[in-house]
């Protein structure tokens, strides 16, 4: 293909996303601006309705003098009442589909010129599935089409570099190849899922008085520029431009965990931005020790953060610059992978961000991490040998599996217990990149995409247990499977899939780390069957706390079937995943192999 | 410029940029805290200045020019305006020292210079294969990086209000930059423009998340954020 597609290809799937962020951004293209000057009366009114019933405006003054006690939550009932639904923007919101069409070229305006075409945006049969039902609400919807772009440009990808090859733009700025592709597809995949339960979400919150329309449009905003983010470290090959990437995933999501401003959900994003800012610049130390070490090997300055470059000449690296430089960098990314020893932030950030986030942060932030300690890892092998990364990452795997297992067991709260199985995913991950043969590697892979499926499935339907039931409490939630039987089974299933129980992918991948494990020599056997152990502990705590939610007796609420279809999505990929992977695997197997599993 | 006086100057902007950091350890007053942060933005802006004037690659003292105006200007104003906010608030209840006075900080002010001192020695440990990697009078002075790096972690740990750890926070990114500019002469320009811009709006973030903090809790302590917990 011609230079102008593939860099067209490279750039979309993150300025598609900062485009709609920016339209997002921009308050003259918000169809609340038309609402208030037609109807600011009905807007007012509303409003007040929902102040007079006790429930906190979220924008306006601290919680901390109302709610003092430890229940953040101001949903009161059990059964959230039907009643004070004030829809705000009365006016029939415009379809998204031409309004988004006009919205980002002014937007592609006033950016200063951080991508130069505007022609990336009318991807064929990319539109938003659905115009959305609630009226105003249609630009829920519209986030819908930075997962669709990701995917469809993953899709065009694939193509070409599932051989082995790869594709550049921009003087090999961004590149892609099959490691790429794959984790394009996850983040698109995970990004639909939490794009498509995010209108339930907000209508949910909107319902519940605690999301003012404009948090609701900063929501908005910060998710797409997260997810912009997130795809510029993907889709980079320069290590400079994916720690900027990976720094500002960290910033952008501030926000969003911080979004309630109560007691538990300031503290939450305090420790989220402290540790992972302070993790993430050992990282860069790190990155600038590996420059040093290149240049000092005779790599040019314009290439001596190139990713390809330094792993064709990694063997010319000086080894006690480059171990000094892998520690920190495995340390500083393993920060934002959740794994020890700078994990505090995990559980505190994945329980106070909106559920949508919450599915993003751990189904995806935490493997787009991991994927720069994947790519950083060949270099170190090249440079040091195997046995280095393999001790560091199979003590640090072991560490975060035990101290997971260990809190899992003791655990109350349903959001903060799917933060530790993240945590537990992560070490598992961390272990088969340990290992490091090509059957650990694919198995590590595919165990990236089926956790990110199945644990922001689980996630997007715990925000949604959160809405109805009023709690986080793993006691207080009982009979879910009574009370509304299509969440239950979703939340049921997804919570099966985190056990790995087959059909769902991650049997196949926890059977292949195990595989490889064995058969790697005695040391790391040991490892994988210290390990297996820990899992086991950590399906026993699950099955025993999620049976608990599930079972019991209860009154019916009805649920829109909207609220279920993108979590179903997401468990029958996943599940998709398990039995076959169909036209993936050459895909899967190149993107091991370009991890060093030769 | 002649070796012995780049040598020279470049020992003496080292020496005051680790000094900066040890005077952190030492200061309890968050106003007189910002404005040794000032000064040490000074000396890392000299230090790019001065290399890049030995290499002639101006560039490197366009680079400089902008450390110094992020580090010694915006970021100390930042901080000082979020420290006048809280002040301004405190001062009606008479608690406006408090909010403003790193009063207790985990480890007293003795035993923290001596841990400075470990700090040091253990940069210079650590530093060695990266000096001999190619021994030049920069990578000479490449271990003040690494101390200033972990005298910023310790701070940050240690200290516990909370525009102090911001201050670690950025005490461990200015040791990161100076270790960045010793050892290679600076990462290339989008890598360092890049990283300048987090580091302005993790900045900007942290101020507001201390504002906010202070709105729900009503002080800016640390030790109070034990709500969440296993």
């Amino acid at each position: 293909m011609d230079p102008t597609a593939s860099a067209l290809l490279l750039t979309a799937p993150a300025a598609v996303p900062f485009l709609i962020a920016g339209a997002y951004a921009v308050p003259a293209l918000r169809p609340r601006a038309t609402a208030a000057t037609h109807a600011p009366a009905q807007l007012a009114e509303p409003r007040r309705r929902v102040s007079a019933q006790g429930s906190v405006l979220v924008t306006e003054a601290p919680e901390s003098a109302l709610v003092p006690g430890p229940a953040p939550v101001p949903g009161p009932a059990l059964v959230p009442e039907p009643a004070p639904v004030p829809e705000p923007a009365t006016v029939p919101g415009p379809p998204p589909v031409p309004a988004l069409a006009t919205a980002s070229e002014p937007a592609t305006a006033s950016e200063p010129a951080t991508v130069p075409e505007p022609a990336t945006v009318p991807e064929p049969g990319t539109a938003p599935e659905r115009p959305g039902r609630g009226r105003g609400r249609g630009w829920d919807w519209t986030g819908l089409l930075s997962p669709a772009v990701i995917l469809t440009c993953a899709g065009l990808l694939a193509k070409d570099v599932d051989d082995g090859g790869s594709r550049r733009a921009y003087s090999g700025l961004l590149r892609a190849d099959a490691l790429t592709v794959w984790m394009l597809l996850v983040v698109g995949a995970v990004a639909l899922v939490a794009c498509g339960s995010a209108p339930t979400y907000l209508s949910g919150e909107r319902a519940a008085g605690r999301a003012s329309e404009r948090s609701v449009w900063r929501y908005h905003v910060l998710v797409q520029a997260f997810l912009a983010a997130m795809c510029l470290a993907v889709v980079t090959a320069n290590l400079g431009v994916l720690w900027v990437a990976v720094e500002a995933t960290t910033i952008v999501t501030a926000f969003l965990v911080g979004h309630r401003r109560t007691r538990t959900s300031v503290e939450a994003a305090w420790k989220y931005v402290v540790i992972c800012s302070a993790g993430i610049a050992l990282a860069f130390l790190g990155t600038v020790l590996i420059y040093y070490a290149a240049r000092q090997a005779g790599i040019s300055e314009a290439w001596a953060l190139d990713w390809p470059t330094l792993a064709a000449r990694a063997h010319r690296l000086d080894p006690a610059a480059t171990r000094l430089g892998i520690t920190l960098v495995v340390l500083g990314f393993g920060a934002k992978a959740g794994l020890v020893p700078l994990h505090a932030w995990l559980p505190d950030a994945h329980s106070e961000a909106p559920a949508p986030v919450s599915a993003l942060m751990s189904g995806v932030l935490l493997s787009v991490a991991f994927a720069a300690i994947l790519r950083y890892r060949v270099i170190a092998d090249a440079a040091l040998g195997a046995g280095f990364t393999r001790v560091l990452l199979a003590g640090i795997a072991l560490l975060t599996l035990a101290l997971a297992a260990a809190l899992l067991l003791a655990q109350r709260d349903h959001k903060r217990m799917l933060a530790y199985s993240s945590m537990e995913h992560m070490s598992l991950i961390a272990l088969a990149t340990a290992i490091g043969s090509p059957l650990a590697l694919s198995a590590a892979l595919l165990h990236i995409a089926g956790h990110g499926l199945a644990k922001s499935v689980a996630f997007c339907a715990s925000g949604r247990i959160l809405q109805l039931t009023g709690t986080t409490r793993i006691g207080r939630v009982r009979g879910l499977i009574a009370k509304a039987p299509p969440l239950a089974g979703a939340f049921g299933l997804a919570a099966l899939a985190l056990m790995a129980f087959p059909p769902f992918s991650l049997f196949a991948s926890e059977l292949g780390i195990a595989r490889a494990g064995f058969a790697a020599g005695r040391g790391l056997a040991w490892v994988t069957a210290a390990a297996l152990l820990l899992v086991l502990v950590v399906f026993a705590a699950l099955a025993v706390r999620v049976a608990r939610m599930l079972l019991g007796t209860g009154t019916p609420v009805t649920e829109s079937p909207s609220a279920v279809w993108p979590l179903m999505l997401g468990l029958a990929a996943c599940a998709a995943l398990g039995v076959s992977l169909g036209p993936l695997t050459d895909l899967l197997h190149t993107a091991a192999g370009t991890i060093g599993g030769h | 410029m002649s070796g012995g006086l780049y040598t020279q100057l470049l020992d003496l902007a080292c020496g005051a940029f680790l000094l900066a950091a040890v005077i952190v350890l030492w200061v309890r007053e968050l106003t007189a805290i910002i404005r040794v942060f000032a000064l040490q933005g000074i000396a890392l802006a000299a230090l790019a200045v001065l290399l890049g004037a030995h290499e002639h690659r101006w560039d490197l003292v366009g680079v400089g020019v902008g450390i110094g105006a992020l580090r010694a200007g915006v970021l100390p104003y930042l901080l000082r305006r979020a420290l006048a906010t809280l002040t301004a608030d405190r001062q009606r209840y008479g608690t406006a020292a408090a909010e403003t006075r790193e009063t207790q900080p985990l480890v007293n002010v003795a035993a923290s210079l001596l841990t400075a001192a470990l700090l040091t020695l253990l940069a210079y440990a650590v530093a060695r294969p990266l000096t001999a990697l190619d021994p030049t009078p920069a990578t000479r002075a490449l271990p003040v990086g690494l101390a200033v790096v972990l005298i910023g972690f310790f701070v940050l740990v240690t200290r516990r209000r909370a525009p102090a750890q911001v201050v670690g926070f950025l005490l461990l990114d200015n040791g990161i930059t100076a270790t960045a500019l010793l050892a290679t002469s600076g990462v290339p320009l989008i890598v360092e423009l890049g990283v300048s811009f987090d580091v302005l709006l993790a900045v900007l973030v942290l101020q507001m998340l201390t504002t906010r903090m202070r709105e729900a809790f009503g002080t800016t302590d640390i030790d109070d954020l034990r709500e969440l917990h296993d």
